[in-house]
């Protein structure tokens, strides 16, 4: 079996002298999307967080493309194709959709009206509002625009934290849908989801972390099919 | 571990007292006893105010640039205590004028009571400022004509309303009072926001007092100043022809001129000494009790010590007031000091930093540390100058006699003494934050 | 009831003057604003900033007027303006480098660069009068007046005349240039665009590739470049004095703490309400109500609402209403 698009692999580390995670390993193929869930203060965010860089590993690693990439920083990282949506600050507030998405596309020095219109034919309601200042968007229209702008850096691997935190059922959904079609663009996504049935509902692969480490893991049919899994986090 | 640091920091303010103490003494033996006792007198004024400093900004981590306001206020309160009432002057105008001011507060108050009652819209807005432009017609009304007669009875001599004729000591409280009424006024606008603006708002309030002490001729006589403050301490003349006295200088062998004035500036020392010792004592003890510790628990995480609800803003009021008062103090033994009041030379700039350097390079936190710091620095202010000035003469000396660049070179060593001052705190913020007597 | 020759007067002592130190104003508290919103502190160099500025304008003015060059009916120190802001950009450049960079890379509090920027004024005011001395400096040659109050009556008939300085048409036409030119920067430009994001999500703005050390580096150019021309207009339309540039910090701050600090529109729109406020309370209207009302019902006095002494007391009421009414400011800037 070829290695995975991403990987991290025996991730153990945290933002102290106390570690969180306790190796585990999270990885997604090309054109799949792989799920993260797992109660709260289970390590789903600092997991990401470290396969962005963001954390310091004591041990464990991270490999792009089957290349270590544990040297690059963040902003290396993003250059080297790697898109992330945090999850909370993720617009920038004052400036319009439009200018959001140019920033997106910062380091990209050729023209990107390409990518944006294939932005705004998967997020046409951000092409409405494209001279509207990001700030003044609803929750789920700003998550768009977080989304929309980490695509314009035509990344290899897209990385969301709890994209559908404090949206409504309805928007949830429509999100969803968005995502699937960005994976069947053959953009591997990786996201960490607080909403785990519906999640898993669209994942190719799951990880239930829990105290940092892999509880489950599995195809995301495979997870909601498990009457474990189901008891302990999908309130049966 | 605690215990060696713990002792490592008195070890740095013993040897920083020594210091100064040497230096104050090399002073009198090379120069003149007459000029150690000058510094010692500043230095000591100066120490009271870095240690009112020192409160704010090592408890609360309050940036006050509007220290000579407080200051000024201090000297305006000498005034205000100590010298004799103009009679003349009180029945022309005095009860006028004393109605306007409380017109004055009465409007500002209405004005908020109006702003909290109604609620928000254009209509508050109009209500309020209709408030404030028939409050400010009122005060006028009431204070020009006033301000007139008051200051129409004898100008030359008197032209204001003068003081309550008490003794000059009592004073010092009294500008500590009037520091904190103005601190307590600006604390409530300005803290609560952003750090920064507690600074932009007290930028002002230095200003704002030396321009009412100015150009308010009737309060505190402007800029044709109060001379001939009444004395906590006697008199050279009076000490010259007292006969037992001379007779005790003559044994100390100094001729009796010099022993009064040595004699008079002891004295001054005496007194802020005794005040720097129980401002200082005060502090310590407050900031080794529990409230203390909370400020610098507050001081050290803000974020924390809100969600625990501790009332962050009004413990930075009630320090900000402290160390403002404190300042005022100063101010007034600064005005006793010189014995008249001279609006003209608070100069906002200069004196408002000397003493944050002061503080930065004492020891920001240690109280003691910033003591010390105001006389080290005050020192090196004073000594500084005609360091500079030899220096720059051994600079120019190859130059020819006339030239201009001479002529610049020379005349601008004073402001040398600026850009050292300002070189001195970023370097000692930088590389030393935490002063010569940090923090415990 | 002489309402032409009333508007006239307002026109003269009011409304031009107003205008002039209005656009000085702004273009100051643009320079504040902009540190504020990027470098996230109030810099209270900047009032020395714009002394340093116009000195160094000056310095280039002497040597150009020493070569013999001038600029006809203006003044010769609108030619030395780029020598200055090239010189005041290496001073910030250096400065920041040398003070500020360690600060920012620590992420100190914002209270500490305060006091930072506050060490940095100091060194400045001392270094501009060790250079170019304590004293008054006039550089402003060429025409002196656009239009003279006599020939302004003269073309007029009227019984007042309207003056306008050379220097006081200069400054708002340069302002209205070097605020179109900024504006175009902060929107049409992607250097400018990333300015703006850096100001607005700095971590996001790090993530989306943003390079803080250049962001950094453009903002002490324009900084530069905005001090050294509203020191300059300032130093051209009154005089050069190195003191008084630090009594302009406080109008600087109450305009762009009224605007709403980080917002450049606000910052230009609090200058002119700053510049006006304090232009109209420290007149005397006396002439003006005399023209307009009847003349039994003239007040005997000036009608002035506050000395002119008492200029510093406007700035300041400004800021203290601002701070406690609506300390965001117009704009919403970011206060907290």
């Amino acid at each position: 079996m070829s290695e995975p698009f991403l990987v991290g692999e025996n991730l153990t580390g945290g933002y102290g002298s106390a570690d969180i995670l306790h190796g585990c390993t999270i990885a997604v193929d090309k054109g799949e999307i792989a799920v993260i869930v797992g109660p709260n203060g289970a390590g789903k965010s600092t997991a990401m967080k470290a396969l962005f860089g963001m954390l310091v590993l004591r041990k464990g690693g991270v490999r792009l493309e089957g290349r270590s990439i544990d040297e690059l920083s963040p902003s290396q990282r993003v250059m080297n194709g790697m898109g992330f949506v945090p999850q909370t600050s993720n617009v920038f507030p004052s400036m319009t959709v439009e200018e959001n998405l140019e920033m997106g596309a910062f380091i990209r020095r050729d023209d990107c009206n390409d990518t944006m219109t294939e932005v705004f034919d998967l997020f046409p309601i951000l092409k409405e509002k494209r001279k509207q200042p990001a700030g003044q968007l609803s929750g789920g229209q700003r998550q768009q625009v977080a989304v929309g702008r980490a695509l314009m850096t035509r990344p290899k691997a897209l990385m969301l934290d709890e994209p559908t935190a404090g949206v409504s059922p309805i928007v949830m959904d429509e999100l969803f849908d968005r995502i699937i079609e960005v994976a069947a663009m053959g953009i591997p996504i990786l996201m960490v989801e607080q909403n785990a049935r519906q999640a898993l509902a669209i994942a190719d692969h799951g990880y239930v972390l829990v105290q940092g480490r892999n509880a489950f893991s599995g195809s995301g049919a495979a997870l909601l099919a498990d009457d474990e899994v189901r008891k302990s986090f999908l309130g049966g | 571990m605690a215990g060696t640091a713990s002792e490592h920091v008195t070890l740095r303010a013993v040897l920083l007292a020594v210091t100064i103490v040497v230096l104050l003494l090399l002073t009198g033996y090379l120069q003149s006893w007459n000029t150690a006792l000058v510094i010692l007198d500043m230095g000591l004024i100066s120490a009271v105010m870095a240690l009112g400093v020192n409160l704010q900004w090592g408890l609360a981590g309050l940036f006050n640039v509007g220290i000579m306001g407080f200051v000024a206020l201090g000297g305006l309160a000498t005034v205000l205590v100590s010298m004799p009432p103009t009679t003349a002057a009180w029945s022309a105008g005095g009860g006028r004028a004393i109605l306007a001011i409380l017109a004055g507060a009465a409007t500002i108050a209405a004005a908020l009571f109006v702003w909290r009652r109604i609620p928000g819209g254009a209509a508050r807005g109009f209500a309020v400022f209709a408030v404030l432009l028939i409050g400010f017609v009122l005060y006028r009304w009431l204070l020009d004509p006033a301000v007139d007669a008051i200051e129409s009875v004898n100008p030359a001599g008197t032209g204001y309303l003068g003081g309550l004729g008490l003794p000059i000591l009592l004073s010092w409280p009294v500008g500590g009072l009037l520091a904190a009424g103005a601190a307590w006024m600006i604390g409530k606008t300005a803290l609560g926001l952003r750090s920064d603006y507690l600074a932009i708002a007290t930028l002002g309030i230095s200003e704002i007092v030396i321009a009412i002490l100015k150009n308010e001729d009737w309060l505190s006589r402007g800029v044709k100043n109060v001379v001939g403050l009444p004395r906590p301490v006697p008199y050279e003349v009076n000490l010259q022809s007292d006969p037992a006295f001379v007779a005790k200088a003559s044994e100390l062998g100094l001729n009796p001129v010099m022993a009064s004035t040595l004699t008079v500036k002891l004295a001054y020392a005496g007194l802020f000494a005794v005040v720097l010792i129980i401002l200082l004592l005060l502090a310590q003890r407050a900031l080794h009790s529990p409230w203390g510790r909370m400020m610098r628990a507050i001081r050290d995480n803000e974020t924390a010590a809100s969600a625990m609800g501790k009332h962050v803003t009004a413990r930075h009021l009630q320090v900000f007031i402290l160390g403002s008062a404190i300042c005022g103090i100063g101010g007034a033994m600064l005005t006793t000091l010189d014995g008249q009041l001279t609006p003209g030379t608070y100069q906002p700039l200069r004196f408002t930093f000397l003493i944050w350097i002061m503080v930065i390079v004492g020891g920001s936190g240690n109280n003691i540390g910033a003591v010390l710091g105001g006389f080290l620095i005050w020192f090196l202010w004073v000594q500084v100058e005609p360091i500079g000035h030899w220096l720059m003469s051994l600079i120019t000396s190859g130059m020819a006699d006339g030239s201009a660049l001479k002529a610049h070179l020379l005349a601008s060593a004073a402001h040398m003494r600026l850009m050292t001052m300002g070189v001195i705190l970023l370097l000692v913020f930088r590389f030393s934050p935490r002063g010569l007597v940090p923090e415990r | 009831m002489d309402w032409l020759n009333a508007l006239i007067v307002l026109a003269n002592f009011v409304v031009v003057p107003a205008l002039t130190y209005g656009s000085q104003l702004a273009l100051g508290a643009l320079g504040v604003t902009l540190v504020y919103g990027i470098l996230r502190f109030s810099n209270f160099a900047h009032g020395d900033t714009m002394a340093f500025g116009t000195m160094a304008t000056i310095l280039a003015t002497w040597a150009l007027q020493s070569l013999g060059m001038s600029f006809g009916a203006l003044p010769t120190a609108l030619l030395a303006l780029p020598f200055g802001i090239i010189g005041t950009a290496l001073y910030l450049l250096a400065t920041d480098r040398l003070i500020y960079r360690f600060y920012r890379r620590q992420r100190a509090k914002p209270i500490v660069l305060v006091i930072v920027s506050a060490g940095v004024m100091f060194f400045t005011n001392g270094l501009v009068r060790f250079i170019i001395g304590p004293g008054d400096r006039n550089f402003a040659d060429g025409e002196r007046f656009i239009v003279t109050a006599r020939e302004f009556k003269e073309m007029t008939g009227l019984s007042e005349g309207l003056a306008i300085k050379t220097t006081q048409g200069i400054t708002v036409l340069t302002a209205i240039v070097v605020v179109a030119l900024l504006f175009w920067f902060l929107n049409r430009t992607r250097t400018g665009k990333s300015l703006r994001a850096y100001s607005d999500n700095e971590d996001l703005a790090l993530l989306s590739g943003i390079d803080p050390e250049r962001v950094v580096i453009v903002t002490w150019l324009i900084v530069a470049a905005l001090a050294t021309i509203a020191g300059t207009l300032y130093g051209l339309d009154k005089t050069f004095k190195p003191f008084i540039y630090f009594q302009l910090l406080l109008p600087l701050f109450a305009a762009a703490v009224i605007g709403g600090l980080g917002n450049p529109l606000g910052a230009i729109v609090g200058g002119f309400i700053v510049a006006f406020a304090e232009v109209t309370v420290t007149y005397a209207w006396k002439k003006v109500l005399g023209y307009t009302l009847p003349d039994d019902i003239v007040p005997s006095g000036l009608v002035q609402l506050l000395s002119t002494d008492y200029k510093v007391a406007v700035s300041f009421s400004i800021l203290v209403l601002v701070l406690l009414f609506r300390p965001t400011g117009l704009f919403r800037g970011q206060s907290l």
